[in-house]
């Protein structure tokens, strides 16, 4: 599969929750408290492409499509998107943009607090998302860097069911999604270090091996 | 169906009543679902005759009503109220109803009487929710007695001039309008007057969040989010919340001397 051919139709489909809501904030078809469902729905389809994200790596390994790998960035950048549109109905339209409150509020509120956290974290990784980036910062570190995003997936259900409510049944769900695909590097990671500790990576000796080291063991035990 | 037209009320606000399908659509009514959209979809359900309520406890002449007889125990009234969420939104509903002191004086409670407490239906077969135990049921909510006399506290029967529609708490509901919307239980099935102080659903669930007065306070915080302000549905810019739910006039004797903060 060429990846050129899928990433035009899966930009547009990426952009298809916005223009849900778009539409549906302009046609008055989303219930009683639009501005809510908007906020929501945002937060919620960041979270969803967030997921989505962590999904392509063990997908291409387990069904060998390479290609994949390559739609992780567009991916990870709707996550972004979608997490600064949400921050913004939560400025605009919660608390037009009434500083001191919001800094009271992040200050304050521990669901806002690791929403904040979260949005934090994933500016950097927005910004080193291209081949600049990641020439400047070695694939090394900027892999290191990357990693932070098992830690804002973390955050951002934490973030969701200390909103809610009384029933926290879906943030579990998303608690429930994300321990998998988190669960799934932990045990590739313990994989991976058995393998070394096997030494699966030292290199094999190649063709027959000439015993000049047994022979002069041997030579030195005769002359001694 | 129709009700009999209910009485103006000087009681009522001028402020300009929230759209019908608004009042309808969006919804906290946990038994048939905790999305706001749910109790629409699925209150159809609810069984609402025959019903009949219970009214014990301490009180000379304990009684079962009919709804029928409910219905005609006092003249309804039109009560326009601003009814504010602890969630931090807020609507303006034409409730019909009447006094809840008119139901009350009917058991001629005992002096002893110091709080009533309200326990709402539960129908597992027709409530969805009841199934998940995201709160303790039946659903129980309480006032104090004088809270419960307060001409403003009322038993709504419908609302718009039409009977109350299931997902907004039919047939019998409470409004207490300066306290949070939870407050005001839905499908009323018992009253019981009690010395002790009720243990509510939400407090059971919550204790560090919910007390037991509950007053609408724009000063105390919901732990997790402020309370300084709200949005009426249908509104785009969010308006400032008022002490009492701007019912300090009429209230705010009831609870002099008391520290909010603490009794919240």
């Amino acid at each position: 599969m060429n990846p050129a051919l899928i990433k035009p139709p899966l930009f547009l489909a990426c952009l298809a929750p916005l223009a849900y809501y778009a539409w549906g904030a302009q046609a008055d078809t989303l219930g009683a408290n639009p501005i809510e469902a908007v906020t929501r729905g945002l937060g919620t389809w960041a979270l969803n492409f967030l997921l989505i994200t962590l999904t392509v790596t063990p997908l291409r390994k387990y069904s060998g499509w390479a290609w994949l790998g390559r739609l992780r960035r567009m991916l990870g950048l709707f996550v972004f998107f979608y997490a600064a549109l949400h921050l913004s109905t939560y400025l605009w339209f919660d608390q037009f943009f009434d500083w001191p409150a919001i800094a009271k509020d992040i200050l304050k509120r521990p669901f806002i607090t690791v929403g904040m956290v979260s949005f934090a974290l994933l500016v950097p990784l927005a910004a080193t998302s291209n081949a600049f980036a990641i020439r400047k910062l070695g694939g090394r570190r900027w892999q290191e860097l990357h990693r932070s995003v098992y830690l804002i997936g973390i955050l951002t259900v934490l973030h969701y069911a200390w909103m809610v409510k009384a029933d926290i049944s879906k943030p579990l769900l998303y608690a429930v999604m994300l321990g998998v695909l988190l669960g799934l590097r932990v045990w590739w990671r313990v994989q991976e270090r058995n393998r070394q500790l096997a030494g699966a990576y030292l290199p094999k000796p190649r063709g027959r091996i000439i015993p000049i080291a047994v022979k002069k063991q041997a030579s030195s035990d005769g002359s001694a | 169906a129709k009700l009999a037209p209910g009485r103006p009320s000087a009681y009522s606000t001028t402020d300009s009543p929230t759209p019908l399908r608004h009042v309808t659509s969006y919804n906290n009514y946990y038994e048939f679902g905790t999305d706001k959209e749910d109790p629409a979809r699925t209150a159809h359900a609810l069984r609402v005759r025959p019903w009949t309520l219970v009214i014990e406890g301490l009180v000379k002449q304990p009684k079962t009503l009919g709804i029928e007889d409910i219905l005609k125990l006092a003249p309804l009234e039109e009560r326009i109220y601003r009814l504010r969420c602890v969630e931090g939104w807020s609507m303006v509903i034409p409730w019909l109803g009447f006094p809840v002191a008119s139901l009350l004086k009917l058991v001629e409670p005992l002096g002893s009487a110091k709080y009533v407490e309200f326990i709402t239906a539960v129908q597992p077969e027709t409530m969805p929710g009841v199934r998940s135990r995201v709160l303790d049921w039946p659903y129980v909510e309480g006032l104090r007695m004088d809270e419960a006399m307060h001409p403003l506290a009322i038993i709504a029967v419908g609302l718009y001039g039409d009977v109350l529609p299931n997902q907004n708490g039919a047939p019998l509901r409470l409004v207490v309008p300066w306290k949070y919307g939870f407050k005001s239980g839905k499908s009323i099935v018992r009253i019981r007057l009690t010395d002790t102080e009720p243990r509510t659903s939400w407090m059971k669930s919550a204790p560090r969040e919910y007390g037991f007065y509950s007053n609408v306070n724009p000063e105390v915080d919901h732990p997790r989010w402020s309370q300084a302000t709200e949005r009426r549905i249908g509104e785009f810019a969010k308006r400032k919340t008022l002490m009492f739910n701007g019912y300090t006039e009429q209230v705010g004797q009831l609870y002099t001397g008391m520290d909010l903060r603490k009794q919240f």
